[in-house]
């Protein structure tokens, strides 16, 4: 399974890429292949505030919805508009144009303390 | 955790298994979705070897399942099968099976998680009749074979396959047997398609599935298998209840919607409450929704009528044969009418639906 080491993950599998100020958060491959038939999204509009380990929105697939967390507190600056008609592309490409959100970050920094690629993998394993 | 014998093969291809009434089942092999369609289209297999398998023998057999069951069992004519429910004297439903009758012995095939209240059921109200209640649920194994081209590749490919299904209709039942093993076969299912259940002994489960579901080397089409996810899906198009969703022992068959199998004129356990509830007409009835959009609405979400809440939703998927968002629940008698505009509380949002008679998938004539 790919997990690249550009980004940040949470133990509820969410990646966070920062670009400048710009955090874009997607779920990794791992949760997408879990959640399988994945039918909607449910993401915030763009001017949302968002707060680090709070839900920014939802995911349901066939069998379940599940909460999106942000790792990271900001203001939302674009949406992946794709994903309304297109939900698929979070199974079809989860780490790239299945992108969900980016978020400008109020402190850069706190990024450091979400797991490294390394660590997310070591929990996979344990899973 | 119980395993059916078809636990080994389900690992070799690469299988979700989830526990599912106290099974280790395979959820999905490739993908819910694609299972479905293949369903609809072709041909797919599923192992179905957590159902109970409960076979009746002695003089008073037919006369304990006529005391248990709501549909009229006496009725039932040898090689056919039929639905029924088993209520509590509340005419709560404490299981939905179907009940077969052999030359020689009734069978009932009942919900692994209801298998052993269903038993205890049985076996009190078998005291003082001459009955033998064999549960024989874990030495054998069931598949389900579903499909439009399940029955036409069965019928002129017969002297290929193992298994042999005669010229029965719907509902029928044969027995047979292959290389010295016996096996019943019926023509049901549980998808809205057309299609098989088959019993045979847990030893020769993976021989026989192994020989179904072989790459096609002529013009047979493929036999693939599916899981209880595409299961699960495809019950909810063709409109059909999953006890736990739909059913439990609180609910009655006639506000099931499932009238049709409930024998008033005989008497069972549960008749009196049945006979009550047929007269006053249900208070909530189980009613098909269509939402608007794509979200699903689960299990326990609000029904809404302007701000007032009407019912509850049982069952609920994004239906891949229609592309729309579906689903089953109890709404107020006088709101259960086609056409009715109510709505789903979804994480907050109340999504328009329209009632719409059920099932939502009906297979081409």
């Amino acid at each position: 399974m790919s997990v690249p080491n550009d980004r940040r993950y949470l133990k509820s599998h969410e990646w966070h890429k920062l670009e400048g100020d710009i955090c874009t958060i997607g779920i990794t491959q791992f949760a997408a292949d879990e959640l399988t038939d994945i039918t909607y999204v449910s993401l915030p509009s763009v001017g949302k505030e968002l707060k680090a380990g709070k839900p920014f929105g939802e995911v349901e697939s066939v069998k379940a919805t599940s909460d999106l967390i942000a790792g990271v507190s900001g203001v939302v600056t674009e949406v992946n508009s794709k994903l309304n008609d297109a939900p698929e592309l979070v199974n079809s490409d989860p780490m790239a144009a299945g992108w969900m959100i980016k978020v400008k970050v109020s402190d850069a920094a706190a990024l450091e303390g979400l797991l490294a690629a390394d660590q997310y993998e070591a929990q996979l394993s344990g899973h | 955790m119980l395993k059916t014998p078809l636990n080994e093969i389900h690992r070799r291809l690469g299988a979700r298994l989830v526990e599912f009434g106290g099974w280790e089942m395979p959820v999905m092999y490739r993908g819910i979705n694609d299972e479905h369609v293949y369903t609809r289209s072709s041909a797919t297999i599923f192992d179905v070897s957590h159902m109970g398998r409960l076979k009746f023998t002695g003089a008073d057999a037919e006369r304990l399942l006529d005391r248990v069951c709501t549909r009229n069992i006496a009725k039932l004519a040898v090689g056919r099968s039929a639905y029924s429910h088993v209520c509590n004297d509340r005419g709560g439903i404490l299981d939905d099976v179907i009940v077969s009758r052999a030359k020689d012995y009734l069978y009932m095939v009942c919900n692994a998680g209801n298998r052993e209240k269903i038993v205890a059921h049985l076996k009190k109200n078998a005291e003082g009749m001459t009955v033998k209640i064999d549960d024989t649920t874990t030495a054998s194994a069931m598949f389900a074979i579903q499909g439009p081209a399940v029955i036409p590749m069965f019928k002129s490919q017969a002297e290929k396959l193992p298994i042999k299904i005669g010229d029965m209709g719907r509902y029928g039942f044969v027995t047979g047997s292959y290389m010295g093993m016996g096996y019943s076969v019926f023509r049901s299912g549980y998808t809205g398609e057309d299609g098989l259940e088959i019993v045979l002994p847990a030893m020769a489960g993976v021989l026989v599935w192994d020989f179904l579901t072989k790459e096609s080397d002529d013009d047979r089409v493929t036999i693939k298998p599916a899981g209880l996810g595409a299961r699960d899906t495809l019950r909810m198009e063709a409109g059909m209840p999953l006890y736990g969703h739909e059913l439990n022992e609180d609910v009655d068959p006639i506000s099931a919607g499932c009238k049709w199998c409930v024998d008033l004129s005989k008497d069972f356990i549960g008749a009196a409450a049945l006979r009550k509830v047929d007269a006053d007409g249900p208070v909530r009835k189980i009613t098909g929704l269509v939402l608007e959009g794509r979200r699903i609405a689960r299990q326990g979400a609000k029904i809404l009528s302007g701000d007032r809440e009407v019912g509850e939703v049982t069952s609920g998927t994004l239906s891949p044969t229609l592309g729309k968002s579906i689903a089953m629940g109890f709404v107020e008698s006088a709101l259960a009418a086609p056409e009715t505009k109510l709505a789903v509380d979804i994480s907050g949002t109340a999504v328009p639906a329209l009632v719409v008679p059920l099932p939502f998938y009906k297979k081409p004539q």
